[in-house]
């Protein structure tokens, strides 16, 4: 059965390559588009590092400022991607499970982040948790501060973060075949098991590339985060905050082997996700 | 009287009142802090001194060339974006071709490039030191710190959005109906304005209004190309940068609320687009195989139950 329409398939597809017309020139096209905008642009910066000795370059990326900020961009993120694994799960369960008074609301709002841009983001996630902020005024006097500070970075990458789980884990949830379920009651499983044994594993590669999504993102932002951060040297500098700072000082040469380096990461990060989407596609598929 | 049944089936799937009303209500207080406050915050920031400073900020003739510079780069950036969508969907969702799925990541890379590296890449590309640098000068073109830089990297950090939207959806399609307008006598060109256009119009609008969003609100990648000249290349985001550190908080959050209000209006088009899609999912989906007549029957039945 399966093999037969393994076969059947890749004969069907090819098919139309000799019936639609325009195979050429959208494919050129893409190519030209794809070359002058994103590759040869980022093959700039490749060769503008190999123009360094290494020595140069390992200085520039190992400096005491810089790999705080590698460890700073790297734990913010990671905690943000992880309180966004349980919330997002959360937020989707809920939206795909509940029936509630302005749910449809609720659901357009968890795009809200997509659409925001990241600076508007930033000031006013700052303005909420400042000392006189409407929420920071009531945190302050219990000596908790969530401006100017790392956790002030994770919370901006909580909120840029949050909709890339929820929207991952969201149709998941949504075609999980309730029979399962069923079945899993009818053979004495409480709901609990029923989460953690049958749904559970079934939604686990969406749920893990979602992380690995808000992670990336996560990495790479910049926008929102300035503003909250308070950029302290050492303490509250982001990698991206490295590269700028470097740029107005006109230290290319160092902009670029920093970039480098979160070029390589993202596009470990890219190669991880896509291995991970394949997963997450062959694992919904193998049941049926 | 299938009522009890039905609620005992309902039991083995889903979790007992309290649970169901907790997992609700710390959703709702958990997006209520990280999305409703935040947004509320921008208008209330923005009006804390009266209309009349909101309206006055806004008037302001750099706040007023930052929106049209904005609205300039939008406008470039998301028409250039839309035309490579659809080439790269259709290319991509209607063939087999050796090396199709590098080409797919490829197309996804400027998503996980931070912002501030992708406008890295054109200072080094057409900055004073860069490869066209002194090519430029020569000519006397201006592309780093000019409006063409910052089109440029907007056009990079939105390269994706409608490529992405439109690639599973074509692919969700399949080929059959374009093969029947071809062999039923229409050109290429004819079959995708008739038969594929109108397949995937939602998914379009959407991606055309997620990368305009973005390519409106770009902040990372905008700043490093910009150079900051006030009335000059000063985009809406970067402006409310300039104000903030000025300390004008009024002046900021007007700018930004004009920011978050196109936000909101994203949303909701992107809403209404999604609903459409889906009602007219539900429509093909609800239709049988052959018998076409029985169509309007069976979509009632549904909206009755």
């Amino acid at each position: 059965m399966l093999s037969s329409s393994a076969a059947a398939a890749p004969a069907k597809r090819r098919a139309p390559a000799r019936v639609l017309p325009g195979f050429k020139i959208t494919l050129g096209y893409t190519l030209m588009y794809l070359f002058l905008i994103v590759l040869i642009p980022l093959s700039a910066l490749v060769f503008k590092t190999f123009t360094l000795t290494w020595d140069q370059f390992w200085a520039a990326v190992t400096g005491p400022r810089v790999m705080a900020s590698y460890r700073l961009t790297f734990g913010a993120s990671l905690i943000a991607a992880l309180v966004n694994v349980v919330f997002g799960l959360l937020v989707a369960w809920v939206l795909v499970r509940y029936q509630f008074f302005g749910k449809k609301v609720v659901d357009a709002l968890v795009d809200l982040p997509f659409a925001l841009p990241t600076a508007v983001a930033g000031i006013s996630l700052t303005a909420l948790l400042a000392g006189n902020g409407w929420v920071g005024q009531y945190l302050e006097p219990m000596g908790i501060q969530l401006a100017f500070n790392p956790n002030g970075i994770v919370i901006a990458l909580i909120f840029i973060g949050l909709p890339f789980v929820v929207r991952t884990v969201q149709p998941v949830l949504e075609d999980a075949e309730k029979e399962l379920e069923e079945a899993a009651t009818c053979l004495g499983a409480s709901r609990w098991q029923t989460f953690t044994r049958v749904i559970f594993p079934s939604i686990a590669p969406a749920l893990l590339t979602g992380f690995a999504m808000a992670f990336a993102r996560g990495m790479g932002e910049y926008g929102s985060v300035i503003f909250i951060a308070g950029n302290m040297p050492m303490i509250s500098e982001i990698t991206p905050l490295i590269i700028i700072g470097k740029l107005e000082q006109y230290d290319y040469a160092g902009a670029t082997a920093v970039a480098t380096v979160m070029l390589v990461i993202s596009f470990i990060l890219l190669l991880v996700i896509n291995g991970l989407q394949t997963w997450q596609r062959r694992h919904s598929g193998a049941p049926v | 009287m299938s009522s009890p049944i039905i609620r005992r089936a309902e039991a083995g799937t889903t979790e007992a009142a309290w649970v169901r009303y907790t997992l609700v209500g710390i959703t709702l207080v958990f997006l209520f802090l990280f999305l409703v406050l935040p947004l509320a915050a921008v208008f209330a920031e923005a009006m804390r001194k009266g209309f009349d400073a909101y309206w006055e900020a806004l008037k302001e003739p750099d706040a007023w060339s930052a929106i049209c510079l904005t609205l300039i780069t939008a406008l470039i950036a998301v028409p250039l974006n839309l035309v490579f969508g659809v080439a790269a969907a259709w290319c991509i969702a209607k063939y087999e071709f050796k090396g199709k799925s590098v080409l797919t990541t490829l197309v996804d890379l400027p998503f996980s490039v931070s912002p501030v590296v992708a406008g890295l890449v054109y200072v080094l590309m057409f900055g004073a030191q860069g490869w066209f640098g002194p090519w430029l000068q020569e000519h006397d073109v201006k592309v780093i710190f000019a409006v063409p830089g910052i089109v440029l990297a907007t056009v990079f950090v939105t390269f994706p959005f409608i490529a992405r939207e439109l690639i599973p959806l074509m692919q969700a399609q399949g080929n059959e109906e374009e093969q029947a307008a071809i062999v039923l006598g229409a050109t290429g060109w004819q079959t995708f304005w008739y038969v594929t256009l109108p397949n995937i119009k939602w998914g379009l609008i959407y991606g055309v209004i997620l990368c305009n969003a973005r390519a409106m609100g770009e902040f990372g990648a905008v700043s490093v190309v910009s150079g900051h000249i006030r009335g000059q290349t000063n985009t809406m985001p970067l402006h409310v940068e300039i104000l903030y550190n000025e300390y004008q908080s009024v002046a900021a959050f007007a700018v930004a609320s004009l920011l978050a209000l196109l936000a909101l209006v994203t949303l909701v088009i992107k809403s209404v687009a999604e609903w459409r899609h889906e009602r007219e999912m539900k429509a093909i989906g609800n239709l049988p195989p052959e018998n076409v007549k029985a169509a309007p029957l069976d979509l009632s039945l549904k909206a009755a139950s």
